[in-house]
């Protein structure tokens, strides 16, 4: 028998059944729809998640100040006024082999007003380095000079947010907007980066030379920053950029060897990895859910085709009095078994991702449906078919050809 | 000689009594003949059948089918020796249910992989022509009447062209009009050369076979050798 006849035959003897085969799969079907549902989100998640990391910039490793002990009283993180713009520059310089850039950031709030509108939003404070850094290109107009860095001319570049806010419909380059009564010209607009991996909009920012706002918006006489964002040219430099830097700062800042650090870097690797971490828990529960899901689908498959071999006891002995050998009926079970459950596998599949498409429509998430996984999920529900078809297949083919024949 | 067995015992065991259906069984069958096995139920005619047949193993003694020793074969061989050699009619027909006429012609093929697609429909539909059901080739089972079931099974029987069909009480399920026209196809099947044994306690169909042996308690009592040329008509 060839094997088209015997899928045939199998078909057919599935489609007699209809409800009774529809119940069957159910397992299947509900195990391998949560499969690719989870799956498709899952990996959806997790690149979007490494996309919003991606955004933050190339291979980033951020330089904050420590903590100071002026007379044994220590600080909280952030408290130093020791990181300065020419640690930065020195970084730069002098680990140029690992590094691509370095730019400092120095944070302002700040009201901004243009005619009528007025938004509140953050000023950052950066180098010219900052568009390489941060990954981020200029949707209009142009970035500003070494030169507007080095006079600390009113300039500025703004973000997607703050367009929309301050210059509704309008095209925002060359106009002059006002932050704390001091005119600033707006150069050029930011292209659209949305929400980063904590959830805060980075869109909504006005950017301009970090002398600017030190001079003034921030009235300081201070030399500090908020922080250095460094740039590397590869994510696998990132252990080694850091003990790197770690040894420059302390050099710099003339620590004794006994004196705690007064900066800490973290590393975009450190927050993939916690997220990752947690969507590989999520992914696992799933998958156990859905095994069981599976198991338990494979054990009704297995159920349902002793029954059909017992219905059908009198068809077995006909067949093999007209000739099936034990593997012919052998055969025809497991294709019977494998095509109940390949047919349940499909529609999981449709089921799966109709549902992920759905849930990510209503959640605003995205999906990510791999060729691979949908290949897989049906691979695997033909498996179960063998498996759990193999024993009911068995004692069919090991049955008596007149015990058959008699059977009532 | 088509058939040759010598001195065949079967025997059932039942808890720590046993019984012999078949008690020593010796018979030839030549290519050509029309056998009609009488007996009363329990003399062992099924049995015998069933083993020529090869759908039972006996527990001592050898079958020669063709010259090939069929007794001691495997059951994948035997199944194979059912598919080339022998075609079986039974008493209750039985047909695939919810399949038609053709393809339950066709069935004896599906374990053969010598013919294609297009020749065993043509093959099949012939035969249905030729038993007279050329008009119902789609008709299932449930449609067609008793005769025309055990017709549409003679088909089959015919399927793979084997030397010998075997028919286990053929009329027993019809009315007297059906058994005619079913003995009439069989004794026309005989005289193209087709070796029928059949088993039957009915004396009228038994009277359309050329040779008779009767059989009681597990022996043949009257017939066993062959009869060669000569008719029991």
């Amino acid at each position: 028998m060839n094997l088209w006849m015997i899928f045939k035959v199998a078909l057919r003897a599935i489609s007699r059944n209809k409800t009774r085969s529809l119940l069957t799969a159910l397992g299947i079907i509900v195990g391998i729809a949560a499969v690719i549902a989870v799956v498709a989100i899952g990996q959806g998640a997790q690149t979007m998640m490494m996309s919003q990391i991606n955004s933050m910039g190339n291979n980033l490793i951020m330089v904050f100040p420590g903590s100071q002990n002026p007379g044994g009283v220590r600080g909280g993180s952030g408290s130093g006024q020791n990181l300065t713009a020419e640690d930065g520059e020195s970084i730069a310089r002098d680990l140029q082999h690992l590094v691509r850039a370095v730019t400092p950031v120095i944070r302002s709030g700040a009201q901004a007003i243009y005619q009528e509108n007025n938004w509140s939003t953050q000023v950052q404070g950066v180098s010219i380095d900052f568009p390489e850094v941060r990954n981020w290109e200029m949707a209009s107009g142009a970035f500003f000079t070494a030169a507007d860095q080095r006079a600390g001319s009113r300039v500025c570049i703004i973000g997607q947010t703050v367009s929309d806010n301050l210059f509704p419909g309008d095209d925002p380059t060359g106009k002059s907007l006002r932050i704390r009564n001091m005119p600033f010209r707006v150069l050029g607009v930011m292209v659209r980066k949305g929400s980063n991996s904590m959830g805060s909009d980075q869109d909504d920012t006005i950017i301009a030379p970090y002398t600017t706002v030190r001079r003034v918006l921030q009235n300081s006489i201070f030399n500090n920053v908020n922080m250095l964002l460094v740039s590397l040219y590869s994510l696998d430099d990132i252990p080694v950029a850091k003990v790197e830097i770690g040894k420059l700062l302390r050099q710099r800042h003339k620590l004794g060897n006994n004196a705690d650090d007064d900066f800490s870097t973290i590393d975009m690797t450190e927050i993939t990895n916690t997220i990752g971490s947690i969507t590989k828990l999520m992914t696992i529960l799933l998958t156990t859910v859905a095994s069981i899901s599976l198991l338990v689908g494979g054990i009704g498959i297995m159920n349902i085709m002793l029954v059909s071999v017992t219905e059908r006891t009198r068809e077995i002995g006909l067949r093999m009095a007209v000739g099936a050998a034990p593997s012919d009926i052998l055969l025809q079970f497991i294709t019977e078994a494998m095509a109940l459950s390949t047919v349940g596998g499909l529609i999981g599949v449709v089921i799966g991702i109709v549902g992920a498409r759905t849930v990510g429509n209503i959640q605003q998430w995205p999906i990510l449906i791999t060729e691979s996984s949908v290949v897989v999920a049906f691979l695997f529900s033909a498996a179960i078919g063998v498996f759990f078809g193999f024993y009911p297949a068995l004692r069919a083919s090991r049955l008596n050809p007149i015990d058959c024949l008699r059977y009532e | 000689m088509l058939i040759n067995i010598q001195n065949l015992f079967k025997v059932y065991h039942m808890g720590d009594t046993s019984v012999n259906a078949l008690d020593g069984v010796t018979l030839t069958i030549a290519a050509g003949e029309f056998i009609a096995i009488m007996g009363a139920s329990g003399s062992g005619k099924s049995t015998l059948l069933n083993i020529l047949g090869c759908l039972d193993t006996p527990s001592a003694g050898s079958y020669r089918l063709d010259d090939i020793e069929v007794s001691g074969m495997s059951r994948s061989q035997r199944a194979r020796i059912r598919n080339q050699k022998l075609g079986f009619v039974f008493q209750n027909f039985n047909l695939l249910s919810r399949t038609n006429a053709l393809e339950n012609v066709e069935l004896p093929t599906y374990y053969d992989g010598r013919i294609s697609g297009k020749q065993r429909k043509k093959r099949a539909s012939d035969l249905l022509e030729r038993v007279g059901l050329g008009s119902r080739l789609d008709h299932t089972p449930a449609q067609l009447s008793g005769g025309q079931q055990q017709r549409v099974a003679i088909a089959r029987a015919l399927m793979n062209n084997p030397p010998v069909i075997l028919a286990d009480e053929p009329t027993g399920n019809l009315d007297s009009h059906s058994s005619t026209e079913i003995m009439a196809l069989f004794t026309q099947l005989n005289s193209e050369g087709i070796t029928i044994v059949m088993v039957t306690h009915e004396e009228d169909i038994a009277n359309f076979a050329k040779r008779r042996i009767v059989m009681r308690d597990g022996l043949i009592v009257s017939g066993p050798e062959s009869a060669g040329k000569e008719t029991a008509r």
